[in-house]
């Protein structure tokens, strides 16, 4: 064997290595971000469902709440919107949705329509929280403590089987 | 009826793509002249074919077609036409056949522009083209048809995804992806050299224009990434080292090593396999790219394009290109040898460790893109990899290289004594040094050793660089648009490195509260609040702030940023004023009103910030000026009598 081997083999042990994470990628939601055990930055910002009112994140300390950024252009949205209902509906946390990058009159004629899983929504037009939040896009999750601590990133979806999973046993495990 | 009409057009051309592949590589190998011949047919047929497929596209998002499930998807009718034509390629599905699009017109090129070399090669060479072609017209059709239907078709479609909505995003993925695609052209060259197992110095002289040029457009794409970023976030980022920056900074400083290693495999037959394997990388790299930003398997992202049974395509079409290429290399490299040497300080050993340097930051950003794939395999948490740590480590291999850059010049080709060199070598460094040092201490006053260094290093490769061609024109010697291009290159890298470690090192930002009449100061810049007005825009209100900046007690620009208020959105938004000069950006973002007319405000100094992006826009440049140079146009010439002297020899076919 002589060393024009070395790429060929190279790029083999990296195919594995992509072989075995794009396997693994359906099932891959939790980024750890930078974030993660540091307060939840906090945001007044518009209220997307009662006009002219502010929604202020703080409001919402005390609780266990899932922040979760979408928008009406995002199609995942969609797809997670009955998830986030079911969510909603187990009263376990407080859902908080930033409307991001969006428009307000297509975002709330898209709760209409979609089912509105959210107890309040911030619009965050520019993006800014989103920056405090490290956004990449739409949906992305973060789950926030009673104390205001950032426990979970989700990136994409939340599946039935990472709220039961993952973000359940992080809620009830805290309590008992 | 149009979009069937596209859809068809793109079906032809996936089996003209076919033909092309099999023709081209089937042909020479046979020794099958009509075979080899009927290349030509399949790249004409299968330009004309996309480009119509893409026409199709782009008239059923003009004129709202919502029965085509990807413009309902991303597209209004209410987005204007400038919005609907660029919300073509703004998506996977568009942005793919866009991809073949200049694909296909790359290759029409080649067969237009390579009359002059020997047939079989170019045969051989359209060939990896078409077999590339072949690949992403049926990942296209099988996997992201754009010209899917959706019944019954809604009566107004989704709209384009805001962040897309804007000039710069809409300019700069067309210009990656001719980059991209570009290097698709060096990688077949350097494939079909392989095949034909004829692997002297040739390959390489052919392929350099074509690298140039690829490199060039991925040069300006990267730059206008960048700066719409700042300009868009208004923050003061311009790089964020985000995986899908990384995917695309990968491939381009493997493409600015392959277009140094091409220069030494064409002037001096050195390097040859090294240079075939960059070929390779390159283009490999951008393949990788592809993959990782399309199949889901990165977290950065963009959600809307993960989807695992592209994964699984991508990654079995990576495996045979990438793979099939790479083993063509193991079986051809070995018979390569250098006959001529070098000495420790020629030119050649300088653009050697130029390559290595830059390998090695190409691996470093490999490293980091992908150390959450190994740890996430190890059983590790996810982790992601930040800025910090690219911004340390990126720089051990870049500040060499920087100083290579200067040095390079002052070596010759084979001669191991830099001579009369050594002199001018020194003696630009100490002048670089000293001035240096005289802008640190006077202008800058010492703060880190970041800014020294950049600003020493930067002012030494710009003399370097300057010092030959100011030679030439006072001796009267011809100054080939080459030696220009090369120079404007390396003045570009200066301004950036000048730019970068500037801005860095001397930026200021700051928080204040101010009420009219108070001010605030960053730096030398005093920021005065003077007035605040409320004035009415078309669909909000504002409350516009007049800031006027002095600079040392002097009076520079007065900037007017506004909080405004959407009368129908209720919605307040920060509208930031840009003070732009071609030494330093200021800018102000008027935030919260704090009570008794005060208002918060951040105010930011990023000095030299614009040289950041001038540099880039001369290395662009330079690529440009350097791909004219009359010597390839000689070179067609020359290769004509070449093609005479080899139709005489029998094929040389394996």
């Amino acid at each position: 064997m002589n060393r024009f081997w070395i790429p060929l083999v190279a790029f083999a042990l990296l195919c594995v290595v992509f072989g075995v994470a794009l396997k693994r990628a359906p099932e891959k939601q939790f980024v750890a971000s930078a974030l993660i055990g540091k307060p939840a930055p906090d945001f007044v910002l518009p209220d997307l469902l009662h006009p002219g009112g502010m929604v202020d994140s703080k409001r919402f300390h005390g609780g266990w709440v899932l922040v979760n950024v979408w928008g009406s252009w995002c199609e995942e949205c969609i797809k997670e919107n009955p998830m986030l209902l079911a969510i909603g509906k187990s009263g376990k946390v407080k859902l908080l949705g930033l409307n991001y990058k969006d428009d307000d009159d297509t975002a709330r004629k898209w709760l209409t329509d979609n089912g509105n899983a959210f107890d309040a929504v911030a619009v965050d037009h520019d993006g800014r929280a989103a920056i405090d939040y490290g956004v990449y896009g739409a949906p992305e999750s973060f789950l926030v403590n009673p104390q205001g601590v950032i426990v979970h990133k989700v990136v994409g979806q939340i599946t039935q089987q990472a709220w039961q999973a993952t973000l359940l046993p992080l809620i009830d495990g805290a309590k008992s | 009826m149009v979009p069937e009409i596209g859809q068809y057009a793109m079906i032809l051309a996936l089996l003209l793509a076919a033909a092309q592949a099999f023709f081209g590589l089937a042909g020479p190998w046979r020794g099958a002249e009509r075979w080899t011949q009927a290349v030509y047919p399949a790249v004409a047929g299968q330009f004309v074919l996309l480009a119509l497929a893409f026409g199709c596209l782009i008239w059923s998002f003009v004129n709202n077609d919502f029965s085509v499930l990807l413009v309902a998807k991303n597209s209004n009718s209410a987005l204007p036409i400038y919005y609907r034509v660029a919300g073509t390629w703004g998506n996977h599905e568009g942005s793919l056949l866009f991809w073949v699009f200049v694909l296909s017109l790359w290759t029409l090129a080649v067969a237009a522009f390579s009359t002059s070399l020997p047939r079989p090669f170019v045969a051989r060479v359209l060939g990896v083209l078409g077999v590339i072609s072949t690949g992403f017209l049926l990942f296209s059709l099988k996997t992201s048809n754009p010209f899917e239907r959706l019944q019954p078709a809604p009566p107004d479609g989704l709209d384009l995804n805001p962040l897309l909505q804007d000039f710069g995003l809409t300019v700069h993925p067309p210009m990656l992806y001719v980059g991209y695609v570009g290097f698709s052209v060096a990688f077949a060259f350097a494939c079909a050299a392989m095949l034909e197992g004829k692997l002297d110095q040739t390959w390489a002289r052919w392929t350099r224009p074509w690298t140039t040029v690829a490199w060039m457009f991925l040069t300006v794409g990267i730059t206008l990434g960048s700066y719409w970023s700042y300009y868009e976030l208004g923050w003061g980022g311009y790089w964020a080292w985000d995986p899908v920056e990384n995917s695309i900074l990968m491939p381009w400083l493997l493409g600015t090593a392959l277009i140094h290693s091409l220069a030494v495999t064409d002037k001096r037959g050195l390097f040859k396999s090294w240079t075939l394997l960059l070929a390779i990388m390159a283009f490999s790299f951008c393949l990788l790219a592809t993959f990782m930003v399309r199949s889901g398997v990165l977290n950065s992202v963009h959600s809307f394009a993960s989807d695992p049974k592209r994964g699984v395509f991508i990654l079995v079409f990576l495996v045979l290109v990438i793979g099939g290429s790479l083993g063509l290399y193991v079986w051809r490299a070995p018979l390569l040898r250098s006959s001529a040497g070098f000495d420790l300080v020629s030119r050649e050993s300088f653009l050697l460790f130029n390559n290595i340097l830059l390998v090695a930051a190409t691996g470093v950003v490999f490293g980091g893109t992908m150390a959450p794939f190994i740890a996430d395999l190890a059983g590790h948490e996810t982790i992601s990899v930040g800025a910090p740590y690219y911004n340390r480590t990126f720089l051990v291999p870049m500040l060499p290289l920087f100083a290579l850059v200067a040095l390079g010049t002052f070596a010759r080709w084979k001669r191991g004594q830099l001579g009369e060199s050594r002199r001018r070598m020194l003696g630009s460094f100490a002048v670089a040094l000293v001035l240096g040092l005289a802008i640190i201490l006077g202008i800058y006053g010492d703060r880190s050793l970041l800014a020294p260094i950049g600003v020493v290093l930067a002012l030494w490769i710009i003399i370097a660089a300057l010092l030959d061609p100011v030679d030439r024109l006072r001796r009267r010697l011809s100054l080939p648009a080459a030696v220009i291009g090369m120079t404007l290159a390396h003045v570009g890298v200066a301004i950036t490195l000048l730019g970068i470690t500037t801005m860095e090192s001397r930026r200021m930002d700051r928080d204040v509260s101010l009420a009219p009449g108070q001010q605030a100061t960053v730096g030398d810049y005093t920021f005065r609040l003077e007035s605040v007005q409320d004035v009415d825009g078309p669909n909000y209100s504002a409350a516009r702030a007049r800031v006027l900046v002095s600079h040392n007690g002097k009076p520079d620009v007065v900037l007017l940023p506004e909080r405004r208020e959407y009368d129908v959105q209720q919605q307040s938004l920060a509208e930031a004023a840009l003070g732009v000069s071609w030494h330093r950006d200021l800018l102000v973002t008027m935030g919260d009103p704090l009570g008794k007319d005060a208002w918060s405000m951040r105010l930011q100094v990023r000095p030299l910030m614009r040289f950041v992006w001038l540099g880039a826009f001369f290395m662009a440049g330079g690529g440009l000026l350097a791909t004219l140079d009359r010597r390839y146009r000689r070179r067609r010439e020359a290769g004509q009598a070449q093609v005479a002297a080899a139709g005489a020899l029998p094929g040389t076919a394996p």
